[in-house]
């Protein structure tokens, strides 16, 4: 009677051992792809308020295409167009495909939170720097930035726990993250179990990206 | 040789033309108080003066320094990048809408431009800057930050953060048309101290009382020109132009128990 416990037990170490080998590449692609669309982003969101149409009007037609298609559309694109468009192998390409399309895809949506916050920001802030001698560069990394940060804060925790779930669709181009490998496990155990730890991964991760921004909320709530 | 001189000076915004014409000077110790009715130009013409706003035409003297000088095809030509930054330097200007920086400190409002743009020693301007809270009479302020303060409070740190730069000319936008009317004298009374001190001064002002009593010249704008101008009793108590005239009356008008203040 005691037998089908004991086979569960037997097979939970190598099961665990799989997933934290996926656990550990979903977190590559999120911390991967906020380092590279959290920079990204910025220009994108300078080129959207641009007065010259000629740098406005591309960036908006990238924001549609990149908002207008799913993700996992995006994926595919990145990944095959190298080899469909100009002949190059795929070997190795996967990760780094999923990188790219990560990132074009979150600093699209990054540059929005972006613009939003540096639209809030009074005129009068900008006016007051200028008239007391700041550059736009100083005016802009002393004083616009900072308080831009503070305002973006809620809308970007919202757009960062989507990362961390938004990793899944990696395994649209075969990308060995946590959830292909629950997935595969939960039809070779023949057993929910994969996916209900697979679940308690994801939990963990929005749990402590919460209490980050919650953090950094308290942090930055000594002014308004 | 003026403190600032304005000679000619036009704007548009579009079709609409907002200064014709307009010229005066604000002499060493001078305070100028600039009155009108909404849309007469006045606040536009202190926002030229500021780089805020560009001219279309005319010139701008600080000192010896050029801003905007005058071309002959009746456009003008704005001086370089160095010369606008040392004329920044030159003046400061307080808004209606006190426009401190939330994310400072009163102290770093005070320090952060002196210290990283003007670059002044950090010590210096701290001294600077508590010798100015002390005379705001917000020497315990140093620590707060903007959202702690009154507006009257917020409206004193924002003239010591303009002083902090030592400014030869001070421009003044409406300082207290955003303050409750309780709160508006304690501004006029720095602004007072400040005349008696000999700080050269431009108020853009509806505040009457304070133009007659404190400044030494009224200028008067309407739709874009100057209508009258010269002393604050002659101007306020006695125009001579019609404009003036139905002006002050509506504005005085409009408040109550000013005869008795007038007296």
């Amino acid at each position: 009677m005691l037998d089908p416990l004991i086979q569960f037990f037997k097979g939970l170490p190598s099961l665990l051992m799989q997933l934290w080998n996926g656990y550990l590449v979903t977190l590559s692609i999120f911390f991967l792809t906020l380092l590279f669309s959290l920079p990204l982003a910025l220009p994108v969101a300078l080129g959207r308020m641009s007065k010259h149409k000629w740098v406005r009007k591309p960036v908006e037609w990238f924001l549609l295409v990149i908002r207008g298609t799913p993700l996992m559309l995006q994926l595919i694109f990145v990944y095959f167009a190298p080899y469909y468009l100009f002949g190059l192998p795929l070997a190795g390409y996967r990760f780094p495909a999923t990188i790219i399309a990560f990132t074009l895809n979150y600093a699209a949506y990054f540059a929005e939170i972006y613009r939003g916050g540096l639209e809030s920001i009074p005129k009068g802030q900008h006016e007051a720097a200028h008239v007391l001698g700041y550059s736009k560069s100083q005016t802009f990394f002393r004083i616009i930035l900072p308080q831009v940060c503070k305002r973006i804060l809620p809308p970007m925790s919202n757009e960062v726990i989507t990362l961390i779930k938004d990793t899944a669709l990696a395994q649209t181009i075969a990308v060995y993250e946590m959830f292909r490998i629950a997935e595969t496990a939960v039809t070779a155990r023949a057993s929910l179990t994969p996916i209900i730890i697979a679940g308690i991964f994801y939990l963990i991760s929005t749990f402590f990206i919460t209490r980050l921004f919650n953090l950094a909320e308290r942090k930055l709530s000594y002014y308004q | 040789m003026p403190v600032l001189d304005v000679q000619n000076a036009k704007k548009a915004f579009g079709d609409n033309e907002v200064l014709h014409d307009i010229s005066f000077h604000v002499d060493q110790g001078e305070v100028v108080a600039i009155i009108g009715p909404s849309g007469s130009g006045k606040s536009t013409l202190l926002r030229c003066c500021t780089t805020l706003e560009t001219l279309d035409g005319g010139s701008i003297y600080f000192g010896e320094d050029a801003l905007v000088q005058a071309t002959p095809s009746g456009g003008c030509a704005y001086s370089d990048r160095e010369t606008q930054q040392r004329i920044r330097r030159r003046f400061g200007l307080v808004f209606q809408n006190f426009n401190l920086f939330p994310h400072f400190s009163v102290m770093q409002n005070l320090c952060d431009a002196p210290i990283h743009i003007a670059g002044i020693g950090r010590e210096q301007a701290m001294a600077k800057a508590t010798e100015l809270l002390q005379k705001m009479g917000l020497a315990d302020k140093a620590d707060a930050y903007p959202c702690q303060l009154s507006g009257g409070q917020q409206q004193r740190v924002a003239i010591a953060r303009a002083l902090a730069l030592d400014p030869e000319i001070l421009f003044f936008d409406e300082p207290t048309s955003a303050l409750d009317p309780e709160l508006t004298g304690e501004i006029l009374q720095v602004m007072r101290q400040l005349a008696n001190e000999h700080m050269t001064m431009v108020v853009v002002t509806h505040e009457m009382i304070f133009a007659r009593d404190v400044a030494d010249r009224v200028i008067f704008m309407d739709k874009g020109f100057i209508v009258e101008e010269g002393d604050p009793r002659q101007v306020i108590d006695h125009p001579v132009q019609d404009r003036t005239k139905a002006f002050l009356k509506r504005t005085f008008g409009a408040s109550k128990g000013l005869d008795q203040d007038m007296e």
